[in-house]
């Protein structure tokens, strides 16, 4: 076994090195800002390479884009990649197909679905959407009231998303709509997948406190789709969403932590220079150091606890319910590494723009703002808690009728 | 639950049995009604002795079954379930580990087999005053003759009434130097501290104690390091039996806001409620992974032990600390009552967290392990 994982680590080396364009180490994921066309080409010619040998979604089966690797085999790909300054742009590409789209249809599409759909997804050429919450349904998901009607041989669907990320820059949707409003509001739902190039839908990109986002409205005014895009049993979208939204959350739960992860000074060297230390070599104020031994220590348990529930799944990262408890985790290491930052940045920690600042000082504000949402998306905090406390400690429900 | 080995599945289950159906709190109350001076029930301890815990760290030349910290971890982990009090901790785990990092092969010869077999019992006498210090010490052993004069206090020392053996932290001429001293030496008192978890601590008073230069553990004037060594091992140890206790108060909780009803219906209904379990069990998976993690750098003698330790001490103390606190304000008024068991935890909880080393000391130690 380790000794088939040590020759695959030697060939997915060597492969890398062979294949992956040298002018492109270093260069951002999403090629931002990149403007050369020879770049364009290499990124191009990268893309094409991997989604060749199957390794954009490497997991996956081989007759829908993948290579049927086994989860350990996936990371040292990654891992080898990350060696050699390589990247997978793939998952990025397909929005939010790799991560969630794929392995839901994967599990609940019909045949037709999963060659139609999977390969797009797995050479990263198709970006997908989803289409989940509405300005009045959030964390009461259920509660959605975009509604799609039988016409024959099409669903029209009418309505308005919220938060649909990429919405503007993706070719296909999948979205949950209401099929049947005579029932219970977790009955009636299906989940349907529908292309955006149409006359009915539009989109407006949403501005957040922290600036730009990859957000959208979402606008569905007559859209259509084909009745072989219903994906799951028709009124039964909302198990469908659960998967998807177990997936969601699984991706979740690895915390980055700049500290720990980048060449950025760690949290701790920051506060020495912002803040000083007395005699003792003790950081200058007692109680920011205090917050802050708290959070180091919120991101070793953090990441312990990754790496416990890992091993006793023997390796498979299963999508358990556990996810629910690093997601919180996730958040609060999140959420505490820029509030610490900001605050021992002091006046130098509030910018918004200009020379006073440095570029950190200037993005860890936006980072600050944007990581607001964290413990809003995907569920927010208190679902979260309502999930531990109903599927994992058995408690009776407490938030929904019906 | 780390992923176990079959050896350790086994004794983790043996140990949940055994405990359960031998050492239940049950007989913790009967100790504690009985006024015992040893502050145990011997036949737990004789039970335990023969399924051969107290050598577990022990190698097997030494006649232990050499199977490590995190092992040991597993047995402590349901001995804090079920509050049993026994000498195992003090003696198996922080006086063996003692004698097996510092002893020299005639110290180990001489007293590991002893420890497994539970005909000694060796505990370590460090502290002097109201809060662990392990480095600041009054007491003193000044060169006499061949040997030394061992002249001092020490105070909360662990099974310090039914102790055979104690290693002593001492100031020598340059450093502090530990010495493995039998309880019968002429000069040694004992007195008991009566601690509010009924288990037996005491205040020991050496006067003119006449020791010789093999009683030496490690080496003089050296002895901080071995000293720092040997209390990381009790400390992860001590995380283990916290983890324990605080998983027990958890469960014990989660039962009762599944059946006690008010406002006609079950209390665990009230999103309060089921907030704070669900807060207070990722509090508890999260800390039990620090837990592990210590015990397992003990086993593979890693470079981070302190970091790694005191994360668990700490951790898992601000675990226990709010667990406690939450078993009695979750069972209301019958929490406060003597006769539910509920107080037993809450009491073990506070001892043990200024055992050692509180979360205060440990969040200390770990800042000062990063350079802050």
């Amino acid at each position: 076994m380790t000794n088939n994982l040590d020759v695959f680590r030697e060939e997915v080396e060597v492969w890398v090195a062979e294949q992956f364009p040298k002018s492109l180490v270093g260069s951002t994921m999403g090629l931002e800002g990149e403007t050369s066309e020879e770049a364009k080409a290499d990124f191009e010619l990268w893309r094409q390479r991997l989604a060749d040998k199957g390794w954009g979604a490497p997991t996956w089966p081989k007759e829908y884009g993948g290579a049927e690797l086994s989860d350990a085999e996936a990371k040292i790909i990654s891992q080898e990649m990350g060696k050699q300054g390589a990247f997978n742009p793939i998952p990025l590409m397909a929005g939010m197909g790799v991560t969630m789209v794929g392995p839901t249809v994967l599990e609940y599409g019909t045949e037709d679905q999963k060659a139609r759909h999977l390969p797009g997804i797995a050479s990263g050429k198709i970006r997908w959407c989803l289409g989940l919450s509405e300005p009045n349904a959030g964390s009461d998901l259920a509660s959605l009231s975009t509604r799609a009607e039988d016409d024959g041989d099409t669903y029209v669907i009418n309505g308005q998303k919220i938060w649909t990320s990429g919405a503007d820059i993706s070719q296909w949707c999948g979205a949950l709509v209401r099929t049947d409003s005579s029932v219970g509001k977790r009955d009636g739902i299906s989940f349907v997948m529908l292309p955006m190039d149409q006359k009915g839908v539009s989109t407006k990109p949403i501005q957040l406190i922290s600036g730009i986002s990859p957000f959208c409205e979402t606008f569905f005014d007559d859209a259509r789709t084909d009745k072989k895009e219903l994906l799951g049993p028709l009124n039964e979208g909302w198990s469908v969403v659960k998967r998807l939204l177990q997936h969601e959350r699984q991706s979740q739960t690895q915390a980055r932590s700049p500290s720990a992860s980048s060449n950025k000074p760690s949290l701790q060297e920051l506060a020495k220079t912002y803040v000083g230390v007395d005699s003792a070599g003790r950081l200058d104020d007692p109680d920011l150091r205090v917050r802050l031994i708290e959070h180091l220590m919120d991101v070793q348990s953090h990441s312990l606890t990754v790496g416990r529930i890992t091993e006793e799944a023997r390796g498979k990262v299963e999508v358990s319910a556990a996810a629910s408890i690093l997601k919180n985790s996730a958040t609060r290491v999140a959420q505490g590494n820029s509030e610490l930052t900001l605050e021992l940045m002091g006046n130098q920690g509030v910018g918004w723009e200009g020379e006073n600042f440095s570029a950190d000082e200037l993005s860890n504000v936006r980072d600050w703002l944007w990581g607001k949402a964290i413990s809003i998306y995907g569920g927010s905090y208190e679902v979260q808690n309502n999930i531990i406390s109903k599927n994992i400690l058995g408690l009776p429900e407490t938030t929904q009728k019906g | 639950m780390a992923a176990l080995t079959e050896v350790q599945s086994m004794i983790r289950d043996q140990a949940k049995t055994w405990i359960r159906e031998e050492s239940p709190v049950e007989k913790f109350r009967q100790m504690r009604d009985s006024g015992s001076d040893l502050r145990y029930v011997p036949e737990t301890w004789s039970g335990m002795i023969e399924m051969g815990w107290p050598g577990i760290i022990i190698p097997e030349q030494y006649g232990g079954s050499g199977l490590g910290y995190l092992t040991f971890g597993l047995v402590l982990e349901e001995i804090g379930r079920h509050l049993t009090a026994s000498p195992l901790f003090a003696s198996a785990l922080v006086g063996a580990s003692g004698i097996l990092i510092g002893g020299n092969e005639e110290q180990k010869q001489n007293l590991l087999p002893r420890i497994a077999d539970g005909s000694a019992i060796i505990t370590l006498a460090v502290d002097e005053g109201p809060r662990h210090d392990p480095y600041r010490m009054e007491m003193e052993a000044k060169k006499s003759g061949s040997g030394f004069l061992l002249e001092g206090t020490k105070t909360f020392v662990q099974e310090g009434l039914a102790a055979t053996d104690f290693i002593v932290a001492a100031k020598t001429k340059k450093g502090i130097t530990l010495f493995v001293v039998p309880g019968n030496e002429k000069g040694i008192s004992r007195e008991p501290i009566n601690t509010m978890d009924s288990r037996g601590y005491a205040s020991l008073s050496f006067s003119n104690v006449q020791i010789e230069s093999t009683n030496v553990l490690g080496s003089l004037d050296e002895g901080s390091d071995l000293l720092d060594r040997i209390l990381d091992c009790g400390r992860a140890g001590l995380s283990a039996e916290m983890l324990g206790t605080g998983a027990q108060a958890f469960d014990m909780t989660l039962d009762y806001l599944k059946t006690r009803e008010q406002f006609g219906r079950v209390i665990g209904s009230f999103q309060a409620l089921g907030h704070r379990a669900a807060d207070l069990f990722g509090k508890m998976e999260l800390s039990r992974s620090c837990m592990e993690a210590a015990l397992r750098s003990l086993d593979d003698q890693a470079s981070d032990i302190p970091e790694k330790v005191s994360l668990s001490k700490a951790k898992v103390g601000d675990f226990l600390y709010e667990m406690s606190n939450q078993l009695i304000q979750i069972h209301g008024g019958i929490g406060m009552t003597d006769e539910f068991d509920a107080g037993f935890y809450l009491k073990r909880a506070r001892v043990i967290e200024a055992c050692f080393g509180n979360r205060a000391f440990h969040k200390d130690r770990y800042a000062r392990l990063f350079g802050f």
